[in-house]
């Protein structure tokens, strides 16, 4: 999903965190390089492209997946611009999770699974942030709904620890430590117009757990 | 949204994101394993003083779908058909612990005031209320209209879509909901029906009224929409004087259906009078959208439930 | 008034003083202190002191002595009118007294500013016997809150079909004048027309309530566009209308009285209109509640706003304020029909019809006609008071505020602005539309034949 706030649906430019607190981690050439070292690291684990299904997990999942999806189409030599539709998809979690009824109702977004399906394929899972782990609960469950794939992988741009879940990705673009208090702040060109990623630390005044 | 009682209470925006949603319960519902664990542990009452199977079963299916669990509390053979007043079950639902009540009654009104009286905090869905409305209804006949009317276009309204609906418009919950959700999306509407089955006063609706089908049927409609005709309290009520008059006038007949452009739709809420306001082969033709309203009814009362019941006021944390 | 007056009214003062005296040494434990209304504003106009003695009003002047003993209630800023007069009022006793009973409906009178009110045939069993209209008002003696005149039934078990024994109840212990199937209308039109000429023998009057039952089968609110949209059956003002107009001419024909109950749209008032200037021989009163309430508020499918006839439209409420303005319609009467809370807790068309009214009626009559101008303190003692009475042939009630008058009374406070609770009402029932509306004017004192029944909105405990 996009960051860890409730309002990761807002433009980052209604963040009303004051600059000071919010320190860079990575920046557009560092997201870059992730990624190109993710989608090798993809492609190194598995048999090639063929058998491959990225899903992302809306937001920031989805554009995450089609640049992983490009990255790989690319290093296979497909020409740029190929139909890449069969080689990564969306998969919405909302109806699995199992924090809705103490969260404000999001309405759902789409799911797009490539249309030869994901029996016996290998699906890589792609999310922006991984945190405690429901999200990804969730989205196993969702798989399960539509089908029984060979295995299932999960790649994120950043682990930033505190796991309830015995869930753990298998690519990760960057590992940052954080305090629970701490938000991690996802901005990917083309859902924020810009890509960044910012660790945002509460401001001294206000009580742990208010949310913008 | 903390209710679903009326059309009047929505907006644009809330209805077409139902729609949406809607939309998104369709697409789950072609997977292998169609239930999902959204609503598991809710409990969603269907509170049925009028009879009505259909309506019924498929506020059943659409949250059986959502893994929530279903008590069906029907007036046949129960407390409620003991005089059991509304406010009495209310309590007694309150009491049982129900997240949300889907409540049909043939009272104009009782769902807004299951909602409103202080009796009862969960969520209710009108399921129809007397002549008064029939939301869902209207939400499914938006949804399926839109699907063959905008294909491919999930976030489309009715703008520019021109819509006859045909009937008894008098007593019909479908035909207000219809109008006002109908009208809301942008779609011009057009009410056909004799003059004593057109309420005094529905003049300040905003919708065309006539009395005269052929000439309805002549603009091109993108859909027309039959409503059930009860000849009992028609004739007995003196409505109209015979069931073969009202047919000739104002019923779908074949030939008449053959009068529309190749892309009008024919709807139906159910249960149809085949032969009476509809000509059975016209119901069964190609144009006859009538089984898929029947389809969209649960996708549609899913996200109408979703939106009801996966949701808290309070802003928690979210993990990921 | 006059210079003239107040002369004439000096000197019944001494008079007044003597009488004072004398009853004061009778003693008699039934013979209330004698009362004066001090500064006052009797009908609205110059300010008068008013003195009650012995059950009759003794003298009306300015700086009045008060003889020994004498209560003073200082009126100043008051309105001082006759005790008003309700010919429209359910006391629901015999059969309904979870709703209401005698004692607690004319309590509720008397918190209204009444000294009388006219109790409805539609009781359990019904009014429609001398042996039931004596009892009840035998109760209303004995309670003791206000004057209850009985309305007697037209028809037996006010089913429509044959006379009652109307004569019978005329000439019982209750003199029963007025006659009505009221909560049902007398539709046949020979037993209208026979009605009409049976109760001229003893100067009977017939009031309808005139509601077409074809045309209104089902009937659950005016029938408009607020039906229209809300789905519920229509109450068309044409089955008001169409009654009314066969009514006034039946009573032309036969040279009979009528009087029209609860008249509520514009087209009646219309016709009241045309029968008088034809001479017809017709009186017509409207509810407080039609005066303010339009079928707008229905829209929340609060029961408490069924009523029969039903809340009419904008254009109706201004209809019948100008016809009680220009005197077409004679009389503001209640309609006072109090239902227990599970006859309205329910839904719209399963509830009963019917608001109570006896304790906001005079707030409700300032607040849309006198506060606007429409009508003056003189007309409201006309439409309340005098009028009704004689309607009723009540010669005790009504009375002008003169020397020589029963004392029965008010003093009314219009300044007072207060939040109507129905938890507040003495009325058993609590079914007031009114409630939380701010409501003006507060019943400072209500005299019944010289004994205080209210003091400043509160009934005064025997």
């Amino acid at each position: 999903m996009n960051d860890d706030s409730p309002a990761g649906r807002r433009p980052a430019t209604n963040d009303p965190v004051p600059a000071a607190d919010r320190s860079r981690v990575l920046g557009p050439e560092e997201i870059r390089r992730a990624l190109t070292r993710i989608a090798h690291e993809i492609l190194e684990s598995g048999h090639g492209a063929d058998d491959l299904v990225l899903l992302g997990i809306p937001h920031r999942g989805v554009p995450l997946a089609r640049r992983l999806a490009e990255q790989i189409a690319r290093a296979e030599g497909r020409p740029d611009g190929a139909d890449l539709t069969e080689l990564y998809g969306a998969l919405d979690i909302t109806m699995y999770r199992d924090d809705l009824r103490s969260n404000p109702t999001r309405a759902p977004s789409p799911t797009r699974i490539p249309r030869s399906g994901i029996d016996g394929r290998i699906v890589v899972l792609v999310d922006d942030v991984l945190y405690s782990g429901r999200t990804i609960r969730a989205a196993l469950d969702a798989l399960g709904a539509i089908g029984r794939p060979a295995a299932v992988r999960l790649a994120v741009l950043v682990d930033r620890g505190h796991r309830e879940l015995p869930i753990r990705a298998d690519h990760v673009g960057k590992n940052l430590p954080t305090a629970r208090n701490e938000r991690v702040h996802v901005q990917l060109v083309e859902t924020d117009g810009a890509d960044a990623v910012d660790i945002v630390r509460p401001a001294a005044a206000r009580p742990e757990g208010e949310r913008a | 949204m903390k209710h679903f009682i009326t059309i009047a209470d929505l907006s644009r925006d809330e209805a077409l994101e139902v729609l949406a949603t809607a939309e998104h319960m369709a697409q789950t519902q072609s997977r292998s394993i169609r239930k999902l664990p959204t609503l598991v542990g809710t409990t969603v009452v269907n509170l049925f003083f009028e009879d009505s199977t259909r309506t019924r079963i498929s506020f059943e299916a659409a949250a059986k779908r959502l893994s929530a669990d279903v008590i069906n509390f029907s007036a046949k053979g129960s407390s409620l058909s003991k005089g059991e007043s509304l406010k009495d079950t209310a309590l007694t639902l309150q009491a049982m612990g129900a997240d949300a009540v889907v409540v049909r009654s043939g009272s104009s009104g009782a769902a807004h005031l299951l909602a409103h009286a202080g009796w009862i905090e969960q969520p209710i869905i009108n399921a129809g209320d007397g002549a008064h409305e029939h939301p869902t209804q209207a939400m499914l006949d938006a949804f399926t209209m839109r699907r063959h009317l905008r294909p491919g276009d999930p976030t489309a309204d009715l703008a520019g879509m021109h819509v006859v609906i045909v009937g008894d418009i008098l007593h019909s919950r479908v035909a207000r909901s219809n109008v006002l959700l109908l009208t809301l999306l942008g779609a011009r509407v057009t009410l056909v029906a004799p003059p004593a089955l057109v309420p005094v006063g529905a003049s300040a609706w905003p919708c065309e009224i006539s009395y005269d089908l052929d000439q309805a049927l002549a603009t091109g409609p993108d859909a027309v929409m039959m409503l059930r005709v009860q000849s009992e309290r028609m004739v007995g009520g003196g409505f109209f004087p015979t069931v073969g008059e009202y047919s000739r006038r104002y019923g779908l007949s074949t030939a008449r259906a053959a009068t529309l452009p190749e892309h009008t739709l024919v709807m139906h809420p159910g249960p149809m009078n085949r032969g009476l306001e509809i000509a059975g082969a016209v119901a069964d033709s190609p144009r006859s959208v009538i089984v898929e309203q029947v389809a969209s009814g649960v996708f549609v009362r899913m996200a109408v439930l979703f939106h009801l019941l996966a949701t808290d006021a309070r802003e928690a944390p979210r993990d990921h | 008034m006059t210079t003239e007056h107040a002369t004439t009214a000096d000197t019944t003062a001494a008079e007044a003083t003597a009488a004072a005296a004398s009853a004061g040494a009778a003693g008699g434990a039934g013979s209330p202190a004698p009362l004066l209304i001090r500064g006052g504003r009797p009908y609205g106009e110059d300010a008068q002191d008013v003195l009650l003695v012995a059950g009759r009003i003794a003298a009306i002047g300015t700086d009045l002595d008060a003889p020994e003993g004498t209560d003073v209630i200082d009126a100043d800023g008051c309105i001082v009118l006759p005790g008003l007069v309700d010919l429209h009022t359910h006391l629901r006793e015999p059969g309904g007294e979870e709703a209401e009973t005698v004692e607690s409906g004319t309590r509720a009178a008397a918190r209204g500013g009444f000294t009388a009110v006219h109790a409805m045939a539609n009781t359990t069993p019904v009014a429609d016997t001398a042996g039931v209209v004596e009892q009840v008002a035998r109760r209303g003696d004995s309670a003791g809150w206000c004057s209850v005149r009985p309305v007697g039934a037209v028809t037996v078990g006010l089913a429509g079909e044959r006379l009652a024994e109307l004569d019978a109840m005329a000439n019982s212990r209750a003199k029963v004048r007025v006659f009505s199937d009221d909560g049902k209308c007398v539709h046949d039109p020979v037993l209208m027309r026979r009605a009409l000429e049976y109760v001229k023998s003893f100067d009977g009057v017939i009031a309808q309530h005139a509601q077409d039952p074809r045309l209104t089968e089902g009937a659950q609110m005016h029938e408009g566009v607020v039906s229209a949209e809300l789905g519920l059956a229509g109450w068309p003002a044409v089955a008001e209308e169409s009654i009314i107009a066969r009514d006034v001419l039946l009573a032309q024909h036969v040279g009979s009285r009528l009087h029209v109950c609860h008249l509520s749209t514009a087209g009646s008032v219309d016709i009241i209109r045309w029968a008088k200037q034809r001479g017809i021989e017709v009186t017509a009163e409207v509810t407080p509640h039609h005066l303010l309430l339009t079928d707008e508020n229905v829209r929340q499918f609060d029961a408490v706003f069924k009523v029969n006839p039903p809340l009419r439209t904008a254009e109706d409420v201004q209809a019948v304020r100008d016809g009680l303005a220009d005197g077409t319609i004679d009389i503001v009467a209640t309609d006072h029909a109090p239902h227990p809370r599970d006859a309205k807790d329910r839904e719209w068309d399963q509830a009963a019809m019917g608001m109570t009214g006896l304790e906001t009626a005079l707030a409700l009559v300032q607040l849309t006609m006198v506060d606007e101008g429409r009508l003056s303190w003189r007309d409201v003692a006309r439409v309340m008071s005098e009028k009704p009475a004689q309607i009723g042939r009540d010669e005790d009630q009504g009375q002008a505020l003169a020397p020589g008058s029963p004392a029965h009374v008010l003093v009314w406070d219009p300044r007072p602005v207060r939040i109507a609770d129905p938890d507040q009402h003495a009325s058993l029932s609590r079914n007031s539309p009114f409630a939380g509306l701010e409501l003006p004017g507060l019943n400072r004192l209500t005299v019944l034949a010289g004994r205080p029944t209210v003091r400043d909105g509160e009934v005064v405990e025997r």
